[in-house]
């Protein structure tokens, strides 16, 4: 049986009939066609879909969309300017080469957008354990621990 | 995963009434267990039965000598909690430990009792503290809660509502962490509670087990080198890729030490 799902994703009202299995990831990509917010495992390890939920970066493959429902949803899609200039913590991932084929990037920004909400001057061991559920296999971690540095500093302005 | 029927109750009553309706039926808190469990079919229930709107499940209070978390506050929430902090540091920073920080944004304490997991962090806070685990029916003594692996004393379409902790003198939680699930190898709470040391053990065994021979000697002198020479029998310990479960064994006479050595601090 389906059911109606309606939330708020990039500032924007939606509304669906879904199946009630349809996980957030699946709602977000195939339904709304954001693409952006990626499936790297299915299983909850990767962070490569990490989006946020009322302001919190969530893993949104592990949640049916039902579990949004009302919630105000943000996408990597949503947090440029809309006349395109980057968001602080994207142009700092931009400018410390903060990544290779860009596969985690939109789930590690999203991530270390919350993080740096509490913590807008991380040490390097803060940032390394806020990215305990984030894995790349390109970078080697090095550069972006270094774009999200600065880009906390430079939200903080 | 399999397709099934969706709820989403506004009240404890709705959901149990639901829940008494439907045999196959499940409660869904966070999700970080459940919804992964369905996709591998090791879980197919026929209705989803979802707690997240119900706000009497949510929340902290702290009074007097007491801490009530109810059932769907998030292990962030319990991790950032000034009050927690405040009047049980251990358990902050247990939950602080859980995952990763989307993991702790979605998990709840309910999820994670319910769950059982013998690898869980919150079950060796409730029975380290002797919380009790508040339902929709009864209250439950946390020596009393948990039976087995993943096997507790709820009954079907039984609901957690909240835990009250009893704050403590001292007391600290260390774990021997795997490194890439962050659940714990081996986890050793201990509290000094005023009336008696508790030592509860998460990860060796199938379920969170109490270690009554450290109790004695942490109550007789509440020092590291008190629990330094006593064992734990490896016999019925875990064994698998992780660790062997002499290996287990080891690390609970070692994490003790160091959750002793940190509660003195
Ligand atoms: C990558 C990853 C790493 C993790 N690492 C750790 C870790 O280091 N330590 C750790 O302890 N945990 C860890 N977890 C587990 C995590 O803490 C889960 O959040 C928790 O086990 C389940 O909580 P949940 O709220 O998501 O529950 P759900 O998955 O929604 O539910 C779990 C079970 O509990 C039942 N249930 C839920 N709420 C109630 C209630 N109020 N009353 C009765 N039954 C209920 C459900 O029916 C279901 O059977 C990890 C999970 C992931 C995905
Ligand atoms: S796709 Fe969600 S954590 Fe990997
Ligand atoms: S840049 Fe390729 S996975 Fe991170």
């Amino acid at each position: 049986m389906a059911v109606r799902v309606s939330m708020t994703v990039n500032g924007k009202a939606v509304s669906a009939e879904v199946e009630p299995r349809t996980l957030l990831v699946t709602f977000i990509r195939e339904h709304l066609g954001l693409t952006g917010t990626h499936v790297g495992c299915d299983t909850a390890q990767c962070g490569a879909c990490t989006i946020h939920m009322n302001g919190k970066a969530i893993k949104a493959c592990s949640m049916v969309a039902m579990q949004a429902q009302d919630a105000n949803v943000v996408t990597i899609e949503g947090v440029a300017k809309p006349d395109g200039t980057l968001h602080p913590m994207q142009a700092a991932f931009k400018e410390h080469h903060g990544l290779q084929c860009g596969f985690c990037t939109p789930g590690m920004v999203m991530n270390a957008i919350d993080f740096a909400k509490s913590h807008p001057n991380p040490s390097e061991q803060e940032v390394r354990e806020a990215l305990e559920g984030n894995l790349c296999r390109c970078t080697g971690y090095h550069n972006i621990v270094k774009a999200i540095t600065a880009g906390a500093k430079a939200m903080a302005g | 995963m399999h397709a099934f029927n969706y709820h989403r109750p506004s009240s404890v009553n709705d959901a149990a009434a639901l829940a008494a309706k439907q045999a196959e039926g499940k409660l869904l808190a966070g999700g970080q267990s459940l919804v992964q469990a369905m996709k591998l079919r090791l879980a197919s229930p026929s209705d989803l039965i979802d707690l997240g709107a119900i706000g009497d499940l949510k929340g902290i209070k702290v009074d007097g000598g007491s801490v009530s978390i109810g059932a769907m506050t998030r292990h962030a929430e319990v991790a950032g909690s000034a009050e927690v902090k405040k009047a049980i540091p251990a358990l902050a920073y247990l939950a602080s430990q859980i995952g990763d920080r989307q993991v702790r944004n979605m998990g709840t304490l309910g999820g994670s009792l319910a769950n059982a997991d013998p690898a869980a962090d919150y079950p060796a806070a409730v029975l380290g503290l002797g919380a009790t685990v508040v339902t929709n029916k009864r209250k439950i003594a946390a020596d009393d809660f948990f039976k087995g692996l993943y096997e507790t004393a709820l009954q079907p379409g039984e609901i957690i509502t909240q835990v009250s902790f009893p704050a403590p003198k001292r007391a600290a939680y260390v774990k021997f962490k795997n490194p890439a699930s962050r659940f714990a190898i081996v986890g050793v709470f201990v509290a000094d509670t005023g009336k008696g040391v508790r030592v509860a053990v998460t990860g060796a065994g199938p379920s969170v087990f109490r270690v009554a021979d450290m109790e004695k000697a942490l109550g007789a002198k509440f020092a590291p080198d008190a629990v330094a020479g006593i064992k734990v029998k490896a016999d019925g310990l875990n064994t698998d890729l992780h660790a062997s479960a002499e290996y287990r064994a080891h690390l609970v006479t070692v994490m003790a030490k160091r959750a002793v050595e940190a509660a003195l601090k």
